[in-house]
């Protein structure tokens, strides 16, 4: 089995990474979940598998990610601790290594009050931040966090997400590099609007060093609609979408605000590719996977590179 | 302070339908700091249930006393000469409070008045906040002395989540981030790399884990 994931290779060649999210279906069919990564597949270097997204129950993360892998893309696990303590997060990575799933991303996770179970008991045993520094531990150590040894490492390529958007914005940066510390090896972050914003973010994060230590992708959500984007812009917390970009979609009849989207989202990668210290994009563009392809196609980054992993 | 919150007219009435005779007991230290079930409200409760039941034609005698404490064997004891009048008590105590009294009468029927809320704040007139889930390993003076096991909505210990909006919690947007809090305090006490420390996981089984806690001193006991 190859030591690296194809992210951590295309990363550590020092190529402009792309990834990309994959939700997994409401229900046991992975018909759906096999469709959209055919369209993926090929034109992003890893495919992102969501932890029961907004904490609305779907097909889980491992399994979706075990389809994925066996279908010839590189998953990243999305693992949240919002639904399972130490023993089975621990579990789970365990689970991970040993179907050759490489990346995993640590998150906290949306509170249930917004899924379809909000008389869930919420979990968080840990947070994002200590299950980064288990899983590390694990890696690096051969521990379990209650200390005792396990026979064989799990190898994992760890990442985390941040979003330069939500407050107290003085702290973000920071609040990467605690991330950072805690072993962090990627980031994905909040998907980016406010350009000028993410700018000022990045000095700071480059400011701390800190695009040295971990490769930053910026996400991406391409607009298909007027309509959501005020839904992102008033709906959904910690997002930032400027009113100069709502205008913008409201401005265009209803036929081509697709399009405009699409443009919007062009516009912001070239505008991301000239930030200094960034690695990468990540495209989360949830239920219109066959933009993806497009996106990536018409920004110039295909083919994507084919990299040594390594034995 | 522990809160509690009188139950609603119908769960109560439910509560003692079976019962003919019914002493209504309070408890004079949290829950009458509470405003939910001291001597005020004994008294309230008791003609409200005298009231309807006349409205609704039914035989009842309701008794009233309230204890110091619920909690205390020795203001427990002083509801023994009351019991032999009444078929059930319907206490307004804490669950704590209720239990107590339930363990030291095992042949009497001990009904819960209220719902046990959280350890609590009394901020103003009306106004009671949960400031402590009594986890048994305080932290407060790296937290800047605000909670985040009680009250951030996903008990993280590493900063804030990402959802914050102007300062409020996006799970009870009326709610202030504690990690808001917690930073705005820090930087004014310039002690902002307090906030650079990984604090590891939470030892739970001082807190729950293990089922109901005890304290015992040996310095206290006779």
């Amino acid at each position: 089995m190859k030591h690296r994931s194809n992210l951590q290779a295309v990363l550590e060649g020092a190529h402009f990474a792309v990834t990309a999210e994959c939700g997994p279906p409401r229900g046991a069919d992975s018909q759906a979940l096999r469709e959209k990564a055919q369209i993926l597949k090929g034109c992003v270097d890893a495919v992102n598998v969501t932890d029961n997204q907004t904490a609305v129950v779907r097909l889980c993360s491992l399994a979706s990610c075990a389809i994925l892998k066996e279908m010839g893309l590189d998953p990243v696990l999305q693992m949240t601790t919002r639904d399972r303590n130490r023993i089975a997060l621990q579990s789970d990575l365990l689970g991970a290594s040993a179907l050759g799933i490489r990346n995993v991303l640590c998150l906290s996770g949306d509170h249930v009050c917004f899924g379809s179970e909000p008389q869930a008991m919420g979990v968080f045993d840990l947070d994002s931040i200590q299950l980064l520094y288990a899983a590390r531990t694990m890696r690096d150590q051969g521990k379990f966090i209650g200390g005792g040894a396990l026979s064989d490492p799990p190898k994992l390529f760890l990442g985390a997400v941040e979003n330069p958007f939500a407050d107290p914005l003085g702290f973000r940066a920071r609040r990467l590099a605690k991330k950072v510390a805690a072993g962090a090896q990627f980031i994905q972050t909040q998907c980016i609007y406010n350009l000028e914003r993410f700018r000022e973010w990045m000095k700071q994060v480059r400011d701390l060093g800190l695009d040295q230590k971990t490769h930053i992708l910026a996400g991406l959500t391409p607009l298909k609609s007027a309509r959501m984007a005020r839904y992102m812009k008033e709906k959904v917390a910690g997002m930032d979408l400027p009113d100069a970009i709502l205008e913008r979609m409201e401005k265009v009849p209803a036929s081509k605000q697709t399009q405009e989207g699409i443009k919007i989202a062009l516009e912001t990668i070239e505008a991301l590719r000239e930030i200094p210290g960034l690695r990468g994009i990540h495209i989360m563009a949830v239920e219109w996977e066959q933009v993806v392809p497009q996106l990536v196609a018409d920004s110039g980054l295909l083919p994507r590179p084919s990299v040594d992993r390594g034995q | 302070m522990i809160t509690g919150t009188r139950k609603p007219m119908e769960e109560i009435r439910a509560m003692i339908a079976p019962f003919g005779r019914v002493l209504v007991a309070g408890c004079g230290t949290c829950v009458a700091e509470c405003a939910s079930g001291g001597e005020k409200e004994v008294a309230l409760l008791a003609s409200q249930l005298r009231m309807d039941a006349k409205l609704r034609k039914i035989s009842l005698e309701v008794g009233e006393i309230t204890l110091d404490r619920q909690c205390v064997y020795e203001f427990i004891d002083q509801l023994t000469p009351f019991l032999e009048n009444y078929d059930a008590v319907l206490s307004l105590a804490c669950g704590a409070g209720v239990q107590a009294v339930a363990e030291v009468f095992p042949q009497w029927v001990i009904l819960p008045g209220l719902d046990t809320g959280f350890l609590g704040e009394t901020r103003e007139a009306g106004l009671w906040l949960e400031n402590c889930r009594g986890c048994g390993e305080c932290r407060l003076h790296l937290f800047a002395g605000v909670c985040p096991i009680t009250r951030c909505a996903k008990r993280l210990f590493n900063g804030p989540c990402g959802g914050s909006r102007a300062g409020q919690c996006e799970v009870s947007p009326e709610v202030q981030c504690a990690w808001h809090l917690i930073l705005e305090r820090l930087e004014r006490q310039g002690r902002m790399d307090c906030l650079e420390e990984i604090y590891p996981p939470c030892d739970w089984s001082r807190h729950q884990g293990r089922g109901p806690r005890k304290i015992q001193r040996e310095d206290q006991r006779a």
